[in-house]
């Protein structure tokens, strides 16, 4: 579920970056203007109780394979949606930093695909209205399942769009679709029924947390119209200024637009306009086709089908090249090894 | 659940790694998050069918481990163990790709091949300058460079608290864990049944200790800031590490290196 940086484009992490960085703005300054300091040291510690959780694993009904929780929709029924958003955007922080899950670029997409829609659509929207204002254990175990699978699902459909978008991966959208959301499905039901475990736990053993979490935090007044059209902005602004820089993959976009569109064959309809948006980003482009003409592998796969454009002898210099560079690289840590060892 | 214990002993292994005492450690952490950022971005704005360019770059990480006394072997072991995601997408593009891009002799290769291993090189290259940056700086001298770099305060000194407890709260729930399967048999009381309360306990003393904490600092003089004594400061080798590097991503970038050599490898042959 965790998107990675092999996978997206800098126009897709830059966007979701500074998306996700608006939303982290927002929600501090909202989380500040509560004044409540109690509250920040609770965002922490209950974010690191995800990752302690995590190690507590439990049967997944009716299969005899193992799980654990993933957290999402259990920060924003603690704490509510901007503490929530802020200690899910942590936690993902260290996950990427420590153990590699998504990276330094799609944190950005991490944070709103995890973060976002579990706090800001499933949690006021979904959790909220089915709990209403007279707590009772059917409603809360609704709830939380159906919240959660709601949050992973939009969630996931959000990752299938920023991979299509980023135009890294070959998988048509139907199929990445069809394979990403029944995935999700199961793995939302999963986490809703943990999370309703818990939730309901700490419900009997102190109603007072439940209760004082759902009553406490306005739900009805989240002024979403001024969240969205801050993000829209945003979005288009940074993608509009950093799709210069992507022009090395122009056909991402497009692309995604085509298989969404639905049509079979995309190559041959979409091959003049194809080209001729190719052309325009090509020479508006801040740096033009970067590197040395035509030695890019690339040029040929934006070709329709036809020869390879690349002929053997750049084949043959690019693989001699690539081993030099590699050894080149293994010299130099040879090198400042040895240089380390003799200057202690 | 052993393999989830050992990734947490890593962690605390990690941190013993970013508290050594090398020229890159004593850069200020700000230089370093700036640069790697420019080096993923750099990594991920090329074409997907892009191989030979990729691997210049490799000498960032390299430098970095390196100049950093970082185990490269563990380096190496950590980056294989994680994120199957990116293969897992990855490997779709053999099967929906096949037309031949590289014809070496009789062999054709596909895009999808190509592509693929493309994918698989910027997630060794991202993954690898991630890890290896926190283990060259510390999560603590992160947060204060994100502080520095304006990233709300707010946020800042929780992502701290999160980390500082992160190592309790994961002992916590390993001793649950453990006496958990010590008074069960073969699997047993892995339930949901026995889940929801167990979770639930741990998030309730979670709470209480968060409770606890926040009434300990309000006695310290809390106020909702961190502060630090000793002060980041920006150095001229810092800048100089900082434009350096970045100059020499984006010159990669704009020119294919290994083909010039490979270029002037081959005119030599001639």
């Amino acid at each position: 579920m965790h998107m990675a940086d092999a996978l997206i484009s800098p126009t897709v992490g830059g966007a979701m970056w500074a998306v996700s960085a608006g939303l982290i703005g927002y929600c501090s300054k909202k989380v500040k203007a509560d004044q409540d300091d109690a509250r920040i040291p609770l965002m922490g510690v209950v974010g690191a109780f995800i990752f302690a959780v995590q190690m507590i694993n439990f049967t997944i009904p009716g299969t005899g394979s193992s799980g654990h929780l993933g957290g999402g929709m259990i920060l924003a029924i603690l704490l509510g949606p901007y503490a929530g958003v802020l200690a899910m955007a942590s936690v993902l922080a260290v996950q990427a930093l420590f153990f590699a899950d998504g990276g330094l670029m799609a944190l950005g997409c991490n944070i709103f695909n995890l973060g976002f829609f579990p706090c800001f659509i499933a949690y006021p929207l979904i959790f909220k209205n089915i709990v209403g204002t007279t707590l009772s254990k059917k409603r809360l175990v609704a709830a939380s399942i159906i919240s959660a699978i709601a949050g992973l699902q939009l969630g996931a459909f959000s990752v299938v769009l920023q991979t299509l978008f980023s135009g890294v991966t070959e998988l048509p959208f139907n199929t990445f679709v069809l394979l990403m959301q029944p995935i999700h499905l199961a793995i939302g039901v999963v986490e809703g029924l943990a999370t309703s475990a818990v939730v309901l736990f700490v419900w009997k053993a102190r109603p007072e947390i439940i209760k004082s979490v759902s009553i406490s935090v306005p739900v009805g007044n989240i002024p979403m119209r001024n969240v969205t059209i801050g993000f829209l902005v945003a979005a288009v602004v940074t993608g509009g200024v950093l799709s210069w820089f992507a022009s090395s993959n122009p056909d991402g976009l497009e692309w995604a637009i085509f298989k969404t569109a639905g049509t079979e064959d995309l190559y041959t309809p979409a091959k003049n306009i194809h080209s001729a948006l190719a052309d325009v980003q090509e020479k508006t482009a801040l740096l033009p086709d970067y590197g040395l003409k035509s030695k890019k592998p690339k040029q040929a796969a934006q070709a329709p089908r036809s020869e390879p454009a690349v002929d053997t002898g750049k084949t043959v210099s690019g693989l001699v090249g690539g081993a030099l560079t590699l050894l080149l690289a293994g010299l130099l840590r040879f090198v400042l090894k040895h240089r380390k060892k003799n200057k202690p | 659940m052993s393999k989830l214990d050992t990734h947490f002993f890593d962690i605390g292994y990690m941190d013993t790694l970013s508290s050594q005492q090398t020229s890159i450690h004593q850069l200020d952490p700000r230089a370093k998050l700036i640069t790697s950022l420019v080096f993923v971005t750099t990594v991920i704005s090329f074409g997907k069918y892009e191989i030979s360019a990729l691997l210049p770059y490799f000498v960032f990480p390299v430098f970095l481990s390196t100049r950093g006394n970082i185990p490269s072997v563990y380096l190496i072991k950590k980056i294989l163990l994680v994120s199957p995601f990116a293969v897992m997408i990855g490997i779709f593009n053999p099967l929906m790709d096949r037309d031949i891009l590289i014809s070496l002799g009789t062999i054709g290769i596909s895009g999808g091949w190509v592509s693929f291993v493309s994918i698989l090189i910027r997630f060794v290259l991202t993954v690898g300058v991630a890890l290896t940056l926190i283990a060259v700086t510390g999560f603590n001298a992160v947060c204060m460079a994100l502080d520095k770099l304006g990233t709300p305060r707010v946020f800042v000194v929780q992502l701290i608290f999160l980390y500082r407890y992160m190592f309790v709260l994961v002992d916590e729930a390993a001793r649950m864990v453990r006496a958990r399967s010590l008074r069960t048999f073969e699997g047993g009381g892995s339930g949901l049944k026995t889940f929801g309360p167990m979770a639930g306990h741990l998030l309730l003393r979670t709470l209480d200790r968060a409770q606890r904490i926040y009434v300990a600092m309000c006695c310290r003089g809390f106020d909702g800031e961190i502060r630090i004594l000793k002060p980041l400061r920006f150095s001229p080798r810092d800048i100089g590490f900082t434009v350096g590097w970045s100059a020499l991503f984006i010159l990669m970038r704009l020119f294919n290196i290994p083909i010039l050599m490979g270029n002037v490898f081959m005119e030599f042959l001639k």
